[in-house]
C-alpha cells in the first residue's frame, strides 16, 4: 500500500523528470510558493518510496551522500508502510546508514561487525566511509577488516586499474574473503574474449590467490595444532581424576562421569546463587568461585561413595564396576528429577569470544583457558604426589598396602583421601567443561568412555602415560578429522587404540618393578 | 440377570412335567400358566438386560489410550513434554464429558530411550492393555522400531514430530511436518532474495536416518536448482559429539566471501557445543546463519541462548504465534505443569511437537465421534480430511496420505529463547511424504491405492 501523498509526489516528479531533467528542483517548484523549500535530504525522504525506480535510486543516492543514522526512524516508518519491492530497495540503504554510524562505535566488536557488513553488502558508496574510518582506527584487527572490506568493494568496481590494485591489496591482507570473487576475475581473464586490462587484473588476482592460499595453509596448520592441543587438554582434564582413582587405586569407577556432572551442577548452582543473592556487578566472578565449590562438592560425593560402597569392594574390580555403574544411574536420574533441564551455565564475558593472533587464526578464550587449567592441574597433582608427605604415603599404600600398614600409615584414611581427591578433580573437570558443553544429566556418559580410553592407553598407574595418551589421541583425532570427518575420525581412533592395546596390553607406560598386588 | 435365568428354565421344566401327567383341560391351563411364567421370565430377563445396558452407560466404561514416550534416558528431556501434553489434552477432554460419553483412560509406559524396548512396550499396549490408539515416539529410529508392531496388530499411532518422510504406513498418522513442510521451504527461503539469497550450503547433521535422508533430499533439491555441487558440503557427527572445532574451522573457510548458510540437523546435546564453538570462533549469524530443524523452544530453554541469537529455525508452530487460541493453549499448558508439580512448572514452554501432540489427540477424538466407534479401521477413515482449530491455526488431515496440512514458519531465535517469525507460508502446505526431488515417481494414498504407489 502506498500513501497517496507519496504517489502524488512520485507522479509529479516523473513529470518533472521528463520536462526539466532535474527532479530536485522540479519537485520543489511544484510545491506552493509560500512553503519553505525542502532540503535535499527531506526531499529524498519523500521520494524514497517512489514506485519509479530511477527516482527512487536518485533519492537513495542523495540519502547515502548526505544522510546519517538520524534518518533511520523515518526510514523505518516509510518501510513499514511500503510494499515488498520498496522495502527491499530501502533495506540496504538503512543497513548502510546503520553500519556507517556503527563504524564510530566505542566497541571494537561493533566496529568490526559494521565493517564486515559494509564489505559484504557490496555497495560501492561505503568505500570512502571505510577508508576514512580505517585511517583513524586504533585497533589493528578492526583496521584490517575495514581495509579488507574497502578492497572487496573496490574489486567489484568497473575500473580495471582499481580492480587490479584491490586484488593486490587483498593479497597483501591474506584475505580469504576475497578468494571467491578473485577466482571469478581469473576465469574472466582466461576466457577467449578477455580484453588486455582484464588480463592484467586476472594476473594480479592469480598472484593474490596464490599468496592467500600459501598463507591459508600455514594458518590452517597452526589452527589444527591449537585444536589438537585443545582437544588433548579436554581429554586430559577428564581423565586426570580417573588416572588417580583407577590408575593408582585400581578402582574401576563407572560413576566417574557422574562426579563430573556433580561438578557441573555445582557450577550451575553457584551461578544461580550469585544471580539471586549478589549484586549483578559481581556476577562475572561466579565462575572462579565455582571452582572450589565444584571441587569440594565432588570430593564430598566421592568421600561418601568411598565410605558407603567402594571400601567394601577393594580388590574386587568386577563388583566395583557393577556397583559404581548402579550409583551412576541413580545419580543421573536424581539429577534429571531434581534439576530438570533448565540448567544453562552462562560463560563469563571474559571467557566468551576469542583472540585473533594473526590473519585467519582465531583462538577462543575458553579453549585457551582449559589448556592452561589442565597444565595447572597436572602440576598440582605432580607436586601433591611426588613432593609432599601425603603423596609419599599414597604411593606407598598403592605399592604395598600391607607393608605400609605395618609401618604405621593409616591405609584406610589414605584410601579415602585419595578417592576424594580423584573425585574432586572430576568435579573440576565438570566445572571447566561447562565452558564448551552442556550441563545435563547425561553429561557424564559422554565423557566416561574417552576418559577410560586415555587412562588405559596411557598405562594404568602412570601420570605421564595419561598425559602422553591424551596428547596422542587428541592430536591424531584432529589430524584425521579434517579429511575423514568426525564419525570416521572417531572410528579410526578406536580401532587404533584396540590395535595398540593388542600390541601393548599394559599401555604406553607399563608399571615396572615389584607390585605387591600383581 | 442370573437370578432370573433359573426361573425361566424351571417354568419350562414344570411345563413339560405337568403336560405328561395331567389332563388336557388342566394341561391347557398349565400350559397357559407356564407360558405366562415363561413370558414373565423372558420379560424380566430383557428388562434386566436393559437395566444392565443402562448401568453400563452410567459407568461409562473408559476408552484406553496408550502413551509411548521415553520418560528416562537420553530422549527424556524432549519426550516428557509430549507425555505431559497428551495428558493435558486427555484431562481437558474428560472434563468436558469424554468421547461419546466415555472417559479416556491413558496407559503410560516408559520405553526409556531404548529402541528395542519401544517395540516391546508397543506390543504390550496393543495386546495386553488393548488400547484404542497410541500417542508416541520421537526419534525416527523409535518409530521404525514400533512400525511392524502396529502394522501386524492393526494398531493406531499418532506420531507428532517432524521427520524425514519416505514412509506411508496404514497404521500411523503423522501430525508433524514432512520434508516438504520444513526442510525444503526453509532452504527455499534462504535462497530467496528476502531470505538473503544464499548460494552456498553446508549441510551438517548427527549421523542417523533423519539427517541423512533430509540432506539427501536437500542435495537433490539444490542440484535441481542449479547450485553447483562444490557449493554444497555435507558432514555428519556422531551422537553426543562435543568437539566442533574442526567443523567450525572448515565452516569459516567455506563461508569466506559470503553467501554461505548452514543447514543443521544436529540433534540433542550436540547443539550447545556447536553453537558455542561457532560464536567463539568469531563467526556471526550475519556471516553464515544456521538454519536448524531440531532446535525448538523446549530445547532452547535449557541453553545459554547468547550464542544462538539471530540464527534461524524452520517449524510449523511457535509459542510466539499470535492467535487467541494459542495464548489460551500456552497459558493452559503452563497452568497444567504448575498444577501437577511437573519440573520447572510455569516456566515450561510450548513448541511444534507439543502442539502436534496436542491436536493429534483432538483429531482422534473427532474421528472416534464421527465414526461412532473406536475400531481402528473406522477411525482411520474418519480421520481423512478432518479439520481442527489447533493452537497455531486451523490444520487439516490429508484426505488419503495420513499426513497433516500445516503452515510453514521460519523463525529467528531471540535472546529469551523464543522465535520471531520472519517468514510464513501462504496458507497450509500439502504434505508430501515422498519428496518430489528424490522420489518423484512415488506417492502415498490409502484411499485410491494401497499405501505407497508408483505414479
Amino acid at each position: 500500500m502506498m500513501p497517496s501523498l507519496g504517489r502524488m509526489v512520485a507522479i509529479l516528479s516523473m513529470v518533472g523528470l521528463i520536462l526539466f531533467c532535474g527532479q530536485d528542483w522540479v519537485a520543489a517548484a511544484d510545491r506552493p510558493a509560500d512553503a519553505p523549500p525542502l532540503s535535499p535530504v527531506e526531499l529524498a525522504l519523500t521520494q524514497v518510496a517512489s514506485e519509479d525506480e530511477s527516482v527512487r535510486d536518485t533519492a537513495i543516492r542523495t540519502l547515502v551522500e548526505q544522510g546519517d543514522a538520524s534518518l533511520l526512524p523515518q526510514l523505518e516508518a516509510i518501510r513499514a508502510n511500503a510494499d515488498r519491492s520498496i522495502r527491499q530497495a530501502i533495506k540496504p540503504l538503512m543497513d548502510s546508514l546503520k553500519n556507517r554510524a556503527n563504524l564510530k562505535s566505542p566497541s571494537t566488536d561493533v566496529r568490526r561487525s559494521a565493517a564486515t557488513d559494509l564489505g559484504s553488502a557490496g555497495k560501492a558508496w561505503a568505500i570512502p566511509w571505510l577508508e576514512a574510518a580505517a585511517a583513524n582506527e586504533p585497533n589493528k584487527w578492526v583496521r584490517y577488516t575495514m581495509e579488507e572490506s574497502a578492497a572487496l568493494l573496490k574489486l567489484a568496481l568497473d575500473d580495471q586499474t582499481i580492480k587490479a590494485a584491490a586484488a593486490e591489496k587483498l593479497g597483501e591482507l591474506y584475505s580469504q574473503n576475497g578468494v571467491p570473487a578473485m577466482k571469478k576475475l581469473v576465469a574472466i581473464g582466461e576466457s577467449a574474449e578477455a580484453t588486455e586490462p582484464q588480463k592484467i587484473v586476472a594476473k594480479a588476482a592469480a598472484e593474490a590467490i596464490h599468496r592467500i592460499e600459501t598463507w591459508g595453509d600455514w594458518s590452517n596448520a597452526i589452527e589444527t595444532f591449537f585444536r589438537a592441543m585443545s582437544l588433548s587438554s579436554v581429554l586430559l582434564i577428564m581423565s586426570l581424576g580417573l588416572a588417580i582413582v583407577f590408575g593408582l587405586m585400581g578402582v574401576i569407577n563407572m560413576a566417574h562421569g557422574e562426579l563430573m556432572m556433580v561438578g557441573a551442577y555445582a557450577t550451575f548452582v553457584t551461578q544461580e546463587i550469585f544471580k539471586a543473592y549478589l549484586p549483578p556487578s559481581m556476577f562475572e566472578s561466579y565462575f572462579l568461585t565455582a571452582m572450589p565449590v565444584a571441587f569440594l562438592t565432588a570430593a564430598a560425593f566421592g568421600l561418601a561413595l568411598e565410605a558407603t560402597v567402594i571400601r567394601f569392594l577393594y580388590g574386587r574390580p568386577l563388583e566395583t564396576m557393577l556397583a559404581t555403574w548402579g550409583v551412576s544411574l541413580v545419580l543421573m536420574q536424581a539429577a534429571r528429577v531434581y534439576f530438570g533441564d533448565l540448567t544453562a551455565v552462562i560463560a563469563p564475558t571474559w571467557l566468551s569470544g576469542g583472540a585473533q593472533v594473526m590473519v585467519g587464526v582465531y583462538l577462543p578464550f575458553n579453549r585457551i583457558f582449559i589448556i592452561g587449567l589442565s597444565i595447572i592441574c597436572v602440576l598440582a597433582i605432580y607436586l601433591l604426589l611426588f613432593r609432599s608427605s601425603l603423596g609419599l604415603r599414597v604411593r606407598a599404600v598403592m605399592q604395598n598396602r600391607n607393608m605400609s600398614s605395618c609401618l604405621g600409615i593409616p591405609t584406610r584414611k589414605v584410601d579415602a583421601y585419595t578417592f576424594a581427591f580423584g573425585s574432586g578433580l572430576a568435579g573440576v573437570a565438570g566445572w571447566a567443561l561447562t565452558l564448551v558443553g552442556n550441563v545435563d544429566p547425561g553429561l557424564g556418559q559422554n565423557y566416561i568412555v574417552d576418559a577410560f580410553m586415555v587412562v588405559v592407553t596411557g598405562g594404568v598407574g602412570k601420570l605421564a602415560g595419561t598425559i602422553v595418551a591424551s596428547l596422542g589421541i587428541g592430536g591424531l583425532n584432529k589430524l584425521i578429522e579434517p579429511s575423514f570427518g568426525a564419525v570416521y575420525g572417531k572410528v579410526f581412533i578406536l580401532v587404533l587404540v584396540i590395535l595398540f592395546l593388542q600390541w601393548r596390553p599394559s599401555g604406553l607406560f607399563a608399571m615396572k618393578g615389584r607390585n605387591a598386588d600383581s | 440377570m442370573e437370578k432370573k435365568k433359573p426361573n425361566e428354565e424351571s417354568s419350562v421344566v414344570a411345563d413339560k412335567v405337568d403336560g405328561s401327567d395331567a389332563g388336557p383341560s388342566r394341561r391347557e391351563l398349565l400350559v397357559k400358566g407356564g407360558k405366562i411364567v415363561a413370558g414373565i421370565g423372558v420379560a424380566s430377563l430383557l428388562g434386566n438386560l436393559g437395566n444392565w445396558a443402562l448401568s453400563y452407560a452410567a459407568d461409562k466404561e473408559p476408552i484406553k489410550i496408550g502413551i509411548l514416550h521415553s520418560l528416562s534416558g537420553t530422549m527424556a528431556i524432549s519426550e516428557v513434554s509430549l507425555r505431559d501434553t497428551v495428558m493435558m489434552a486427555v484431562e481437558e477432554i474428560n472434563a468436558k464429558g469424554g468421547v461419546m460419553g466415555r472417559m479416556i483412560k491413558p496407559v503410560v509406559v516408559d520405553p526409556a530411550s531404548n529402541w528395542d524396548l519401544f517395540a516391546e512396550k508397543a506390543k504390550q499396549l496393543l495386546l495386553q492393555d488393548k488400547v484404542s490408539v497410541t500417542f508416541g515416539c520421537w526419534t525416527s529410529v523409535s518409530r521404525k522400531s514400533v512400525l511392524p508392531v502396529f502394522e501386524k496388530n492393526n494398531g493406531l499411532l499418532f506420531y507428532p514430530v517432524q521427520y524425514e518422510g519416505e514412509e506411508c504406513s496404514r497404521n500411523v498418522f503423522y501430525t508433524g511436518a514432512a520434508p516438504n513442510q520444513q526442510a525444503v521451504p526453509a532452504v527455499d527461503y534462504l535462497m530467496s532474495k528476502e531470505g538473503g539469497g544464499f548460494t552456498k550450503f553446508y549441510l551438517l547433521g548427527t549421523d542417523y536416518v533423519y539427517p541423512r535422508t533430509t540432506n539427501k533430499i536437500l542435495r537433490a533439491m539444490l542440484l535441481a536448482k542449479k547450485v553447483p555441487a562444490d557449493s554444497i558440503m555435507e558432514e555428519y557427527t556422531p551422537f553426543h559429539h562435543q568437539d566442533y572445532q574442526t567443523i567450525c574451522g572448515k565452516l569459516k573457510k567455506f563461508a569466506a566471501g559470503g553467501g554461505a548458510a548452514v543447514i543443521s540437523t544436529i540433534n540433542g546435546d550436540s547443539n550447545v557445543p556447536f553453537y558455542k564453538e561457532f560464536a567463539n570462533q568469531g563467526l556471526r549469524a550475519e556471516d553464515a546463519p544456521i538454519m536448524a530443524f531440531s532446535v525448538a523452544e523446549d530445547e532452547l530453554r535449557g541453553m545459554d541462548t547468547s550464542a544462538l541469537v539471530g540464527h534461524l529455525a524452520a517449524w510449523n508452530y511457535y509459542q510466539s504465534v499470535d492467535t487467541p487460541q494459542n495464548k489460551q493453549f500456552v497459558a493452559n499448558f503452563k497452568a497444567y505443569c504448575k498444577k501437577n508439580n511437573l519440573p520447572d512448572g510455569d516456566k515450561r514452554v510450548t513448541d511444534d511437537p507439543i502442539e502436534a501432540a496436542y491436536f493429534g489427540v483432538y483429531i482422534w477424538k473427532q474421528a472416534v465421534e464421527k465414526a461412532a466407534s473406536t475400531e481402528v479401521d473406522k477411525v482411520r477413515k474418519a480421520v481423512y480430511g478432518s479439520k481442527f482449530m489447533a493452537p497455531g491455526g486451523e490444520i487439516m488431515m490429508d484426505a488419503a496420505n495420513h499426513h497433516t496440512y500445516r503452515p510453514v514458519l521460519i523463525g529467528e531465535i531471540l535472546a529469551d529463547g523464543q522465535f520471531k517469525v520472519v517468514s510464513r507460508s501462504k496458507g497450509l502446505v500439502k504434505p508430501e511424504p515422498w519428496s518430489e526431488y528424490t522420489n518423484p515417481d512415488k506417492g502415498c494414498d490409502w484411499v485410491g491405492h494401497q499405501g505407497t504407489y508408483q505414479k
